[in-house]
């Protein structure tokens, strides 16, 4: 040990000392917790052990990811995660493109309208929650004379009916339709925030030589930006499969930590199973953090795979 | 296709919102292009030649004047619908598509009655690639080609659709020097093959010479002369022509006329009859010295560069406005290298003299100005 601290230059140990503070957080923060995640998931008794002042069984086992999987709420979890990601990634990110291109195309007012759509960006999810649950809410919902939320007043323009979104008895569908707009509308700031620098940062040659070519709009928009920001839409899918798995504060935000509407079904998630296990049976919980990982892997790597099929630099 | 621009002007509005200063770019441009010509527009960078071609392609709306193609004003037209094939600068293909997808994009483009079949396109986009000699590399992405194979996937690509004018802007300055030699006697052959009115920006005199039919010199947004290569070298309008072309550049001495004589530096050294006393400025093309024991010019030798066919000879000379005097001469001309005075006779048709104030040319003796357009 002796020799082998002397063989390391000074130097070396300069670069160490510098690295210390963010390695020592890195280690207590982030390594720490995984180390004991993996403890947590295959030791079985951990809950119990944990309650008796640690004198009971250590054996380690995957008895814990079976109970996970084998639950009804886990799958339910799954299920809903996975819905929600389904929906919102392709919508946001098609939805995100379009307001970019536009954006782009357009001169006046661009940093003004560029600033009003990053504003969600930077406003708590939480709040914005409770504002979509106002704009659907029905106030005073099953008495004589209820109030109807702005989107229900708008619908009623139109001559239609009004909708129970989210209110007591409302639809499992009614309530993805919430959380399907609530959500896409979140992460539509991000994405045109990435997709926009990505068009400007595309040769206007590109554009000059299609407009000589007498190309088509739609045409210029499908074979020329679509293809040279295939980068920039590989990253934003990428990215947005990983927060959709991720989904929770949206929820809390609109349900309220029930996670549902009035005698509606569940509309909890993955990472909300995991909270909600971590009361008591932390064993499960980790074990439910670490299928969320491995599915979010598969998910990345089946993403990086296509995207490098796809996409052309 | 006849191109006639007609008062054609372009005014930059000033970028600066203080200040109300625009930048004219092209200012009352009248010419007349002919069909089936090889035209180079020639002048320094920031003279209106690119400003000029990206008006005639349509990219840029012109503020003032219009443009015709053959007895079609097309002013208004945008690019989509003005048929001219465009090969960019830095050729602007696109990154994503192989060259076969490249040099079909435009035909796939066309709609209506013009629409094509599958194998007529491609059989359309072989013929243009044979034709530039790329037909081996169609499955290939630009980025795997060489500049000069870059270059002519552009050439096909804005030929494929048969455009009734191709332009191209300086389609050589981003090849290396062998490349460009080669390079430009192709764009002769194409343009000679298929016979399409040719507008090309460069700011290379000897690329404009060598391959134009007429070249058009450029300066500040103003035409100087428009004639062919030969015609602008042998009688330039104006000094700036004058120095604008050639290799070795012309020889540019402070002079005076007095009395029907040209005197440089207190010397007579050639008559100029017809020429009334002034100051002037005298250029003298390099090939328009004949060294003379008896000379009647005399210059200081600095040294002799042989290069085998011909001899180049730098001197000096008290009134001259270049760093040096070069000539070129024949090398059965013997002179001495330690000498230290060389004198000169002068050829009267490699002499032009300007006013020295509006650098306008002063015609003497047999010399006429040359015949206004194309």
């Amino acid at each position: 040990m002796k020799k082998f601290l002397q063989k390391i230059r000074f130097e070396e140990w300069k670069a160490w000392i510098y690295l210390a503070p963010a390695v020592a957080l890195l280690l207590v923060f982030t390594v720490w917790p995984i180390i004991n995640t993996l403890r947590m998931a295959f030791w079985e008794d951990y809950s119990i052990m944990k309650e008796l002042g640690g004198t009971l069984g250590n054996e380690f086992g995957i008895k814990n990811f079976e109970k996970v999987i084998k639950y009804q709420g886990f799958i339910d979890c799954l299920k809903n995660t996975m819905l929600l990601t389904v929906l919102t990634v392709p919508i946001s990110t098609i939805l995100a493109l379009v307001i970019a291109v536009c954006l782009n195309a357009i001169k006046p007012f661009q940093r003004f309208l560029q600033t009003i759509f990053f504003l969600p960006y930077v406003t708590n999810s939480i709040a914005i929650g409770m504002v979509f649950e106002a704009m659907f809410n029905i106030v005073g919902f099953g008495t004589n004379n209820p109030s109807f939320g702005i989107i229900n007043n708008i619908l009623g323009v139109f001559g239609a009916d009004p909708i129970n979104w989210i209110n007591a008895g409302s639809g499992y569908w009614q309530n993805i339709a919430v959380l399907v707009i609530y959500i896409v509308w979140n992460a539509l700031p991000f994405k045109i925030l990435i997709l926009l620098g990505g068009l400007q940062s595309v040769n206007k040659q590109y554009y000059d030589a299609a407009k000589i070519d007498s190309t088509p709009r739609l045409r210029v928009f499908t074979k020329i930006t679509v293809p040279l920001l295939s980068p920039m839409i590989a990253y934003v899918v990428i990215t947005g499969f990983i927060g959709g798995f991720k989904e929770y504060s949206s929820i809390v935000g609109i349900f309220g930590d029930d996670m549902q509407a009035v005698g509606g079904e569940s509309l909890n998630t993955m990472v909300g199973y995991i909270y909600d296990a971590l009361g008591n049976q932390e064993g499960r919980a980790s074990a439910a953090a670490l299928i969320l990982f491995a599915i979010i892997f598969v998910v990345t790597m089946i993403n990086m795979y296509v995207s490098k099929k796809k996409t052309h630099y | 296709m006849k191109i006639v621009l007609q008062n054609l002007t372009k005014v930059f509005p000033s970028r600066n919102k203080k200040s109300n200063e625009e930048v004219v770019a092209v200012s009352d441009l009248t010419f007349t292009i002919p069909d089936g010509k090889l035209v180079g527009l020639l002048g320094p960078s920031g003279c209106g030649k690119s400003t000029t071609l990206y008006m005639i392609s349509g990219l840029q709306k012109p503020t003032g004047g219009q443009i015709f193609f053959g007895e079609d004003d097309v002013t208004a037209l945008s690019p989509e619908n003005r048929g001219v094939g465009l090969v960019f600068q830095n050729y602007a293909l696109y990154p994503h598509m192989t060259v076969k997808q490249n040099i079909l994009f435009p035909l796939q483009n066309l709609k209506g009655a013009d629409k094509l079949d599958k194998n007529t396109m491609l059989e359309r986009a072989f013929e243009a690639a044979r034709l530039v000699q790329i037909d081996n590399l169609m499955d290939r992405k630009p980025s795997e080609l060489s500049g000069g194979q870059q270059q002519r996937v552009a050439i096909a690509r804005a030929l494929v659709k048969m455009p009734r004018v191709l332009l191209l802007d300086e389609p050589l300055s981003n090849l290396d020097a062998r490349l460009r030699l080669q390079t430009r006697e192709e764009i002769r052959r194409i343009q000679r093959e298929t016979g399409i009115t040719t507008i090309f920006v460069t700011h290379d005199q000897e690329e404009a010479m060598s391959i134009s039919d007429v070249i058009v010199v450029m300066k500040l947004g103003v035409v100087q002369q428009i004639g062919k290569p030969q015609t602008v070298y042998d009688n330039p309008v104006n000094l700036f022509v004058a120095k604008f072309l050639g290799t070795p550049p012309i020889n540019v001495f402070k002079a005076q006329v007095a009395n029907g004589k040209l005197v440089i530096n207190g010397e007579a050294v050639l008559d100029v009859p017809g020429a009334t006393d002034r100051e002037v400025f005298a250029a003298i093309r390099p090939e328009g010295f004949i060294p003379a024991e008896n000379g009647a010019m005399t210059c200081e030798l600095s040294s002799i560069e042989v290069m085998g066919r011909d001899v180049s000879i730098v001197s000096k000379n008290e009134a001259m406005l270049t760093p040096t005097i070069r000539s070129i001469v024949d090398a059965d001309y013997k002179i001495s290298a330690t000498a230290q005075n060389v004198k000169f006779d002068l050829k009267p048709h490699k002499v032009f003299i300007f006013d020295s104030e509006t650098e306008e040319r002063i015609y003497f003796g047999g010399q006429t100005a040359p015949e206004t357009g194309i």
